[in-house]
């Protein structure tokens, strides 16, 4: 557990970059530090392992001042990964991850499992890659090589200062996605510095908004959304913080009962007859193995004889793990009213509609005003 | 490769010039000879000599003194030090060789203070732009995962300015074979005795004599320090950024 007490750092210049901030990371939590550039995101994060000196306050960890602790030692103990990366480009990306392994005195065999152990799990193949040099990788693969280096000591906390932040879109997205994954199994205490505020409501357990210097509000991303303290923080979030409210929610939280499902084979009359029975007009299809097909439509069951002839084909799924916003887009996307929901080997496991999401958002909302 | 080509056409032509005046009966019949096989080799080990332990001195304050001017601790003096060793190379070599007579008296020792000072500048000068143009974001790194200084100059810093501060004394090699040429005016010894002796007497073979090797030694010291320099580099510096 990490524990800020009245911190505040006044560089020798005069600027007052951190005025007076408290607050509380528990242990297997992922803090996000969020707020405009240069409200002292980074200061605060650098003070806690003490690359920057503090200047007023006390930061604790485990009840132990970390200022009475030997800064190298303290170091050893937290991983640090930055935006500029920052790898030793005359060491190859196995000798990078073992830096801190090597630092703590393991031994070798166990520094260079180590190194395959930790590429695996940032989905690289340690084969291929332990023995490149930093120069010879994409910014992807740098950036996932800098996230295996600050966990290669095992340490218990990880700070890590806007690591996503200068690579394209689409890569950052699917790097969000895997280190929030890899996080549900390692349960790291994390503090993640950001200034996006999506970045900040998708992964964060917590979010600190910071606004310079001071720590305006400390919550879950719902409470930010939903219960903000002052106008400040309702401007950050932005007017269309309900639409930002379904990066909070996945398939999973609001899809449970197995859905209606039809065989291919089927005659389409007796499809027709269920769907009158049942008051609904859509219904996915299912080879026998429970394999999604694609859906059909009561419109469209007049044009053939067997539900095969007639369902349409669909190629847009998501998994339980989707967060709601993605599912939305896709629906808006495609101009569908129904999305399947499949597991990893194409099993059909639900069907989310337009109404659940509404639902589900409404809900998040009431939330937020009461609690 | 057509470097390669370039420096050994060269390396040709300067050394045969040397065999084709050494081996000349006379350069101007009946009153000069050309200096015999045993003098050129005296003056080459002579100039060599000089050279060598002139730019070890060289180094040996350089490469500290330039690493040390990059350390918070020292940062008020990288500008007097860099400073002053950039005015010292303004100075033509012949006026700093020329200074040193009076002071330390004719001899060695004046041809190689001389040397000293003009080789200083560029290794220093490597030395201290080779430390602080690494990358701060990789000695941040570095602090953060918790190495001590004393680490970081050692893993990450040395071996990352490593060839830059090479090149530097590369340089300064070549250049100091150059200014040796005038390390006799002030009692030295080297091939610029040879040199001189053409320019007194108005010979230009006898110049060249003296000239052609000089150049040759620099061309090869050149060549055997940027293989030094090349083998030094770690790998990591070497491989080519692959587009992805
Ligand atoms: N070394 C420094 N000396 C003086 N002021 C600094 C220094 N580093 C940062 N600052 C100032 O402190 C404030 C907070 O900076 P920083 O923590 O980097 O902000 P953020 O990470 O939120 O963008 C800014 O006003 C910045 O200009
Ligand atoms: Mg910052």
């Amino acid at each position: 557990m990490i524990k800020l007490d009245m911190v505040t750092k006044v560089y020798p210049d005069g600027t007052e970059a951190v005025k007076n901030v408290s607050f509380e990371i528990g242990q297997g939590e992922l803090c996000v530090l969020l707020g405009p550039s240069g409200c002292g995101k980074t200061t605060t994060m650098k003070m806690i392992n003490r690359l920057i000196p503090i200047t007023g306050g006390t930061i604790y960890i485990d009840g132990v001042d970390t200022a009475k602790m030997d800064e190298n030692a303290l170091r050893r103990d937290i991983g640090y990964a930055i935006q500029q990366i920052g790898l030793f480009p005359n060491m190859t990306v196995g000798r990078n991850i073992e830096t801190v392994p090597e630092l703590k005195g393991w031994p070798e065999n166990k520094r260079r499992q180590r190194g395959e152990e930790l590429l695996k799990l940032m989905g690289m193949d340690s084969g291929e890659f332990i023995g490149k040099y930093p120069r010879e990788l994409s910014g992807g693969q740098s950036q996932r090589v800098g996230v295996a280096r600050a966990l290669g000591g095992d340490p218990p906390i990880l700070l890590m200062d806007e690591p996503f932040g200068a690579i394209d879109p689409i890569t950052r997205v699917r790097l969000q996605d895997e280190f929030l994954k890899i996080q549900q199994t390692l349960k790291k205490t994390i503090i993640f510095v950001t200034h996006d505020i999506y970045e900040a409501i998708k992964l964060g357990d917590r979010i600190a908004l910071m606004k310079e210097g001071e720590l305006v509000q400390y919550d879950t991303p719902a409470d930010l959304l939903y219960n903000p303290k002052n106008e400040f923080v309702e401007n950050f979030v932005g007017a269309d913080r309900a639409l930002k409210g379904l990066q909070l929610i996945r398939v999973k939280d609001v899809v449970k009962a197995s859905p209606p499902t039809v065989k291919s084979g089927e005659k389409t009359e007796i499809v027709r007859e269920r769907m009158e029975r049942a008051g609904i007009n859509w219904l996915a299809v299912v080879n026998g193995d429970g394999n999604f097909l694609g859906g059909v439509g009561k419109a469209d069951l007049g044009k053939g004889d067997s539900v095969g002839d007639v369902m349409s084909p669909s190629a847009e799924t998501a998994t339980a793990n989707t967060v709601l916003n993605e599912v939305f887009s896709l629906m808006l996307s495609h101009g569908l009213d129904n999305l399947p929901i499949v597991d990893k080997d194409n099993r059909l496991q639900g069907v989310i509609s337009f109404d659940t999401i509404r639902k589900a958002l409404v809900e998040l909302t009431q939330r937020g005003k009461t609690g | 490769m057509r470097h390669y080509v370039i420096l050994i056409s060269l390396l040709v032509l300067l050394l045969g010039l040397t065999v084709w005046i050494t081996s000349l009966d006379w350069i101007k019949e009946g009153v000069y000879r050309p200096f015999a096989w045993g003098d050129i080799a005296n003056c080459t080990k002579a100039h060599l000599e000089m050279v060598v332990i002139a730019e070890l001195i060289a180094i040996a304050i350089g490469v500290p003194l330039g690493i040390l001017v990059t350390r918070p601790v020292f940062r008020k003096l990288t500008t007097p030090i860099i400073g002053g060793a950039n005015v010292g190379q303004s100075i033509p070599s012949l006026a700093v060789i020329a200074i040193m007579a009076p002071i330390l008296g004719f001899g060695l020792q004046s041809a190689i203070v001389a040397l000293v000072i003009y080789g200083l500048l560029p290794v220093l000068r490597n030395s201290y732009t080779g430390i602080s143009n690494i990358d701060p974001a990789i000695v941040e790194a570095a602090r953060g995962m918790g190495m001590s200084r004393r680490q970081i100059a050692r893993k990450i810093e040395l071996p990352l300015a490593l060839p830059v501060i090479m090149t530097g004394i590369r340089v300064s090699t070549v250049i100091t074979v150059g200014t040796a040429e005038l390390a006799v005016l002030v009692g030295g010894a080297g091939l610029g005795r040879i040199t001189l002796a053409g320019v007194y007497t108005m010979q230009p073979l006898t110049i060249l004599q003296g000239a052609a090797p000089t150049a040759a030694l620099a061309i090869i010291l050149g060549f055997i320090l940027a293989r030094v320099e090349g083998g030094m580099t770690s790998r990591g510096l070497k491989v080519k950024a692959e587009m992805a």
